[in-house]
């Protein structure tokens, strides 16, 4: 329903196709999605899964970006687990948006069709979102790599994804098209005028309410007058709360609002990292001053997922199997949590009490996070390994560093994801490198300490043998690593046909 | 990519010539691009539509002592509830009807529908559903294809094809060899759900918008459900987000309930499964434990061959019977097999029951003896390329080595040419040698290359089902429409069939357009499966157009003075005896044929030819003719980890005279992909209690852009069908899957060099990181 705003019920606004629309009379919990296929009736935008996995729902979400082309950043997000809620004062576009130079289709449209890139079409429409972010985002054709990049986050079970690739580099062989931000630009900046929501669904929409304070201190009130009040800050976890287990979350409270919490910046020589700070923004940081970590960040999720997620949330979320936590287990990563206007520092490690469960107090909520940056006497690593390349959950993540002084281990992390309820340190194979050399009696003792500091479960994603070797062998790989030597550890070292 | 040979460049727009043989683009490419292809969930709904919802079942096995749905039926917005007990036909499927539409006593799979719900919005409907109270007892529950088989629990009887003594082959065979081979199963993951809009319409009728491969059987479940006769229940689809055979008999349960709810409520009622719904609801491709034993001479050529193919069916026979039956056939793939013994078991579990998927079963038999091959190259200490070549069919019929286990005499046989080629294209030997030295200095990284060919038989293993019809109107502006009885899924089935017509009336593809899939319009269907789908709906189209076309040449004969048969439709012209001056427009003629009140539009029919197949004996002539295609591929294999990485595949395959080069790549592409993901990434596990816990794109893995590799080379073998096929072309749907084979025996290959010589080689299917270090013996067992 798009109706006039009463009185002193906000409706939720937004700029969609060409309009301001004001949503009242629907449920605190609606996605996205939801309200295109089913309000709107622009159903081009396709539910694939319902879990921010598949891509078919992707839309654009803008946002006004001084640094951004035409002053308004375009990213692509999963319009199927994102709230309606969430993008108050902002701006969406789907695929009905997209046209080329004469009203025909866009480069990236006509470029699918070219290359013979769709066949059963039900994935095709987030597919051409993906592109025309890619496209949008730069200037000349991407390689391979960079669009495999741009498109983790989308599947595809018919092309075998070889002419949609195809057709991300020749689109740019087309008469380029520049899609037009300035409207998007001057809707943005008139909603940008009301900084806080709160909305109420009537009874009839189920009764919830969604509230995003515009200040710190209204968040923090906001938390201790409710602290059953669930925090949203991407809901790519939260999404499927609503979508695949219909949780009652009879009250949101979303973080997007607060300018300190999307700070990140270096405060002497410790990256912050405010805990709206999405994985977009906040890995590429940590990457430039952690180069180790590129590979995980690779990896980490899609785009998509990136784009809404934050990494405060992958932190406060506790899950067992966030790729976030053992790096920043690591790297002796600290929380600084508020409640009220109390503010207390904690260690990471000494944040999760059990399986999903946290120490985070009734009213308390996670500001930011502090990461210490490694020094030159700093070896650090870390690795994935998932059953999938791309957009998976590790079966096992594993961060490793050590400090060296004259060659003797001064301070060793040893931190895994998957091998406990929470992601832990290791802390027997920690104290067997302490004070150790880069030898061999070293590894073997740590190998054998680390055996002891894990009882793996076996799931889905891997039995816990298959942990258990593994975790070995990763440190194995690692210690080789830091030794210099040995066969290539990468699969991406290797070349067919050499 | 290379381009096919002989193939033409592509074809963009509709308004020129796309005779068979041109990559005329998908027909809905334009509105796939543009978010403006509407799927049954897209179309607008009928006012008062309602929303449908289930309930499942949370153990696997159980009795239901109580289902207690008085708080569902007062919840908001519901308006019909039903549950099993509520149904007079209550029971359904596709060969026999052995299972609950909704569970009426005994549950018999985790995720098993219990009711149904319809109210105003999907919302209400779901919120509904979760305030039944169920009571169920537990009942013991076998999971598990091993404790199946162990305790002898069938869905259908054992069957078994033989032929010579294998017992005494077996005996004196130079050398013999057993193993045994696990294969996983695989989710179809279409990205379009389940769903039907069931509509009631007036003096007790019913119009369904159903998303299925197989509309008439769909009409015919949903008719016998409603306990009315066929005429009165229509049944539409356009087209399908993905099938892949998941939608072939797996469709009809939610159609029903749609109907059935449509019916209780007198409203319209869409039924669409959400992901996870879909996952643990629907069935799956069968997993198969397979142990198998050889006989052969010091070159590798196999004498004698026994196998027990067992598959864990679910709970249900679904086309469990006709699966294995394929995978029976297809055991022998390209090879000749003199003495031979298969057995097939079909496994009754308490899961969901497994079903049809590209490939229908052939994929898991063809495996088995790759996998023989493999291990006997090993063995001898043979390249497997070379045992393979001394076990294919005779490239010549009748000079003997050229029967198939089931007795059909293999003529079409162009393996050999066709891996020949593919072995100096993709520097086969040369690569392998060039490995071998990589892995001699390589401790933690090695890399393998597998070159495999495959034989897919085409045709309804059933005869019946090879038939098809077609109808076909001329309008009086020239402009036609063509139905048939194929549906749509993204194979290009309906571009193919708009390239036939248009090329029958040598009119521009933009002249013809194709009709949603409806049994109101072409009767009787087969399902559009097997690889059929053009190859019988082209022809049935084929005929149709050219009863059109004799009566328009007669027409034109008789106005310009000379003989039908030297009428030519070109160009969108119609030319008597190549006279320039007895030269009209198509859509001239064809009002002038109106005008004298000449029949402008007709049916079409087609049934295959030559085929037979004796069910009883299991021997005939089943398949009109055979596809055949071969992949090489390369991978890396990380020792440490299990994970691994495709680097280059090259692929040739049959398509026979392509119809249409560009759609034709496009379904081995993606058929190669899908294959790779079942041997690969895609890995079912349910927990002990029977619950899927791989039930959505988090936990269940189908590749993405970047598991294809830079290096994907695909070519057509551009020879044409020696059978008289649609325009000679071959079926090109199901086979393409068998190239990633190429993947699994690569990967398997790279195993083996880091294992002693000449020890066998266990890996499981799927290649999972797991399955890797379990082949390298790090593990135990599971």
């Amino acid at each position: 329903m798009t109706a006039p705003v009463a009185g002193d019920q906000p409706g939720i606004r937004f700029w969609w196709h060409g309009a301001q629309r004001s949503v009242v009379g629907v449920a605190s919990t609606m996605t996205v999605l939801e309200w295109l296929r089913t309000e709107a009736r622009a159903v081009g935008t396709k539910e694939g899964c319902a879990e921010g996995d598949c891509g078919a729902c992707l839309v654009m979400l803008a946002e006004l970006d001084a640094d951004a082309e035409q002053g308004v950043a375009l990213r692509p997000i999963n319009s199927c687990i994102h709230l309606l809620a969430m993008i108050d004062g902002k701006a969406i576009v789907t695929v009905e948006d997209l046209h080329g130079a004469s009203g025909g289709l866009h480069p990236v449209q006509q470029a699918m069709v070219d290359c013979h890139a769709s066949q059963c079409g039900f994935c095709t429409p987030g597919f051409v979102m993906a592109l025309f972010g890619l496209y949008e985002s730069r200037t000349d054709a991407p390689s391979r790599a960079a669009t495999c990049q741009a498109l983790a986050g989308n599947l595809c079970r018919c092309t075998g994804y070889r002419p949609i690739v195809a057709a991300a580099a020749q689109a740019f062989e087309r008469p380029r098209h520049r899609f037009d931000r300035a409207p998007l630009r001057t809707a943005l900046q008139a909603m940008a005028a009301r900084a806080a929501l709160d909305y109420r669904a009537g009874a009839a929409a189920g009764g919830g309410r969604f509230e995003a304070p515009a200040t710190l201190a209204a968040l923090a009130q906001t938390l201790l007058a409710a602290p059953a009040a669930r925090i949203v800050a991407g809901a790519t976890d939260i999404g499927l709360w609503i979508t695949k287990q219909a949780r009652p979350l009879p009250h949101l409270v979303h973080l997007d609002r607060v300018p300190e919490l999307h700070t990140l910046e270096l405060q002497q020589g410790q990256l912050v990292i405010g805990a709206a700070v999405s994985h977009s923004r906040a890995w590429p940081v940590l990457c430039r001053h952690v180069p180790a970590l590129s590979d995980l960040a690779r990896r980490f999720a899609a785009p998509p997922v990136c784009n809404a997620g934050t990494l405060g949330g992958n932190v406060a979320n506790g899950s067992p199997i966030g790729d976030g936590m053992p790096p920043l287990l690591a790297l002796d990563a600290r929380l600084r949590l508020q409640r009220g206007g109390q503010v207390r520092e904690l260690a990471l490690a000494d944040f999760y009490l059990g399986y999903q469960r946290t120490a985070l107090a009734p009213g308390e909520f996670l500001r930011e996070l502090v990461v210490p940056l490694p020094g030159p006497a700093t070896r650090f690593a870390c690795y994935k390994v998932s059953k999938r390349y791309d957009q998976d959950i590790s079966a096992l993540c594993a961060a490793f560093r050590v400090d060296f002084a004259d060659g003797v281990i001064t301070a060793a992390r040893v931190a895994f994801g998957g091998m406990a309820a929470t992601p832990q340190r290791a802390p027997a194979c920690e104290a067997a490198l302490l004070g150790g050399h880069l030898d061999a009696a070293t590894l073997d003792a740590a190998r054998r300490a680390l055996l002891t500091d894990f009882s793996p479960l076996s799931d889905l994603r891997a039995s816990a043998a298959y942990r258990r070797v593994v975790a070995g062998r990763l440190l194995e790989r690692w210690w080789h690593a830091l030794a210099g030597g040995g066969s290539p550890d990468a699969l991406d070292a290797v070349e067919a046909g050499a | 990519m290379t381009a096919a040979p002989g193939a033409r460049a592509d074809h963009p727009a509709g308004s020129a010539l796309a005779p068979p043989g041109t990559s005329l683009v998908h027909d809905s490419a334009h509105l796939h691009v543009s978010g403006q292809a509407s799927y049954v969930d897209d179309l607008p709904e009928p006012a008062g539509t309602l929303h449908a919802a289930l309930g499942l079942s949370e153990l696997a096995h159980a009795r239901l002592v109580r289902l207690d749905l008085d708080a569902v039926r007062r919840a908001p917005g519901v308006v019909a509830v039903l549950a099993g007990s509520d149904l007079v036909h209550g029971k359904f499927g596709p060969v026999l009807a052995d299972e609950d539409i909704l569970v009426r006593d005994t549950v018999s799979f985790h995720g098993q529908p219990l009711f149904a719900v319809a109210a105003s919005t999907r919302a209400a409907a779901r919120a509904a559903v979760r305030l039944a109270r169920v009571e169920l007892e537990p009942l013991a529950a076998v999971i598990g294809l091993e404790a199946a088989r162990e305790q002898g629990l069938h869905v259908l009887p054992p069957v078994q094809l033989a032929r010579g003594d294998i017992d005494d082959v077996l005996a004196t065979a130079p050398h013999r060899l057993a193993g045994t081979l696990r294969q996983g199963g695989q989710e179809h993951f279409y990205l379009e759900g389940q769903i039907t809009l069931a509509e009631p319409r007036d003096d007790n009728c019913w119009h369904l918008w159903c998303s299925t491969q197989h509309p008439t059987e769909m009409q015919h479940l949903v008719a016998h459900a409603l306990g009315v006769a066929v005429h009165r229940v229509g049944v539409e689809c356009r087209r399908m987000g993905g099938a892949f055979g998941g939608k072939e008999s797996q469709s009809a349960q939610w159609a029903i309930i749609a109907a059935l709810l449509a019916r209780a409520s007198g409203r319209p009622v869409k039924l669409r499964l959400d992901r996870d719904e879909d996952m643990r609801a629907t069935g799956k491709r069968h997993d198969f434990h397979s142990r198998w034993e050889a006989g052969f001479d010091d070159s590798g050529l196999i004498l004698g061959l026994r196998v027990e193919l067992a598959s864990r069916c679910g709970h249900s026979a679904d086309l469990s019977g006709p699966v294995n039956d394929r995978a029976l056939c297809h055991v022998d793939n390209a090879y000749f097999l003199d003495t031979v013994q298969i057995r097939s078991l079909r496994l009754r579990t308490h899961t969901v029951s497994n079903t049809a998927f590209r490939g229908f079963g052939g994929p898991q038999g063809m495996l088995v003896i790759e996998t023989v091959i493999e291990d006997i190259a090993r063995m001898l200490g043979l390249d497997p390329l070379d045992v393979r070549r001394r076990n294919f069919y005779a490239a010549e019929a009748g000079h003997g080595r050229d029967l198939t286990p089931y007795g059909m005499q293999v003529e079409d046989c162009i393996i050999g040419d066709l891996c020949a080629r593919l072995e100096a294209q993709s520097d086969y030997r040369r690569r392998r040698a060039a490995i071998d030295v990589f892995n001699a200095g390589n401790a933690m990284i090695r890399r393998g290359i597998a070159l495999t060919p495959l034989k897919f038989g085409i045709s309804f293993n059933a005869t019946l089902y090879n038939q098809a019809g077609a109808l076909v109107h001329v309008y009086t502006d020239g402009s036609v429409l063509v139905s048939h009885g194929g549906t749509e899924m993204g194979q290009g089935l309906y571009t193919k069939i708009r390239q036939i017509a248009a090329h029958e009336f040598g009119i521009a593809p933009d002249r013809v357009r194709l009709s949603a899939t409806d049994t109101t319009r072409v009767p009787n269907t087969s399902a559009t499966a097997a690889s059929s789908g053009t190859d019988l709906n082209g022809k049935a189209v084929q005929a149709a157009c050219r009863s059109i076309l004799a009566r328009l040449a007669g027409v034109m004969a008789r106005s310009h003075g000379g003989d039908a048969g030297d009428v030519r439709f070109h160009g969108g012209r119609v030319t008597l005896a190549g006279d320039p001056a007895r030269s009209e427009d198509f859509a001239d003629l064809v009002m002038r044929a109106y005008r004298q009140r000449v029949q402008l539009w007709d049916s079409g029919f087609y049934a295959t030819p030559k085929i037979h197949f004796d069910p009883v004996t299991r021997t005939g002539r089943p398949f009109y003719y055979f596809a055949y295609g071969a992949a090489c591929s390369e991978v890396a294999v990380d020792l440490a980890t299990g994970a691994t990485r495709l680097l280059q595949v090259d692929i040739l395959h049959d398509a026979g005279c392509s119809l249409n080069p560009a759609i034709d790549i496009g379904q081995i592409e993606g058929g190669f992909v899908q294959g790779m993901g079942w041997l690969t990434s895609e890995e079912l596990w349910w927990r002990e209690d029977g619950r899927l816990m791989t039930h959505a794109p988090s936990t269940y893995k189908i590749p993405t852009a970047t598991d294809v590799p830079a290096r994907f080379n695909v070519a057509l073998y551009d020879a044409p069908n020696r059978e008289d096929s649609i325009h000679r072309s071959k079926a090109v749907g199901e086979p393409p899957l068998m190239l990633a084979f190429s993947v699994f025996f690569a990967i398997r290959a790279a195993l083996a060099s880091a294992l002693p010589a000449r020890q066998q080689v266990c890996l499981d299917a799927p290649a999972s990181p797991e399955a890797v270090l379990r082949a390298l013996g790090v593990l135990e067992a599971p």
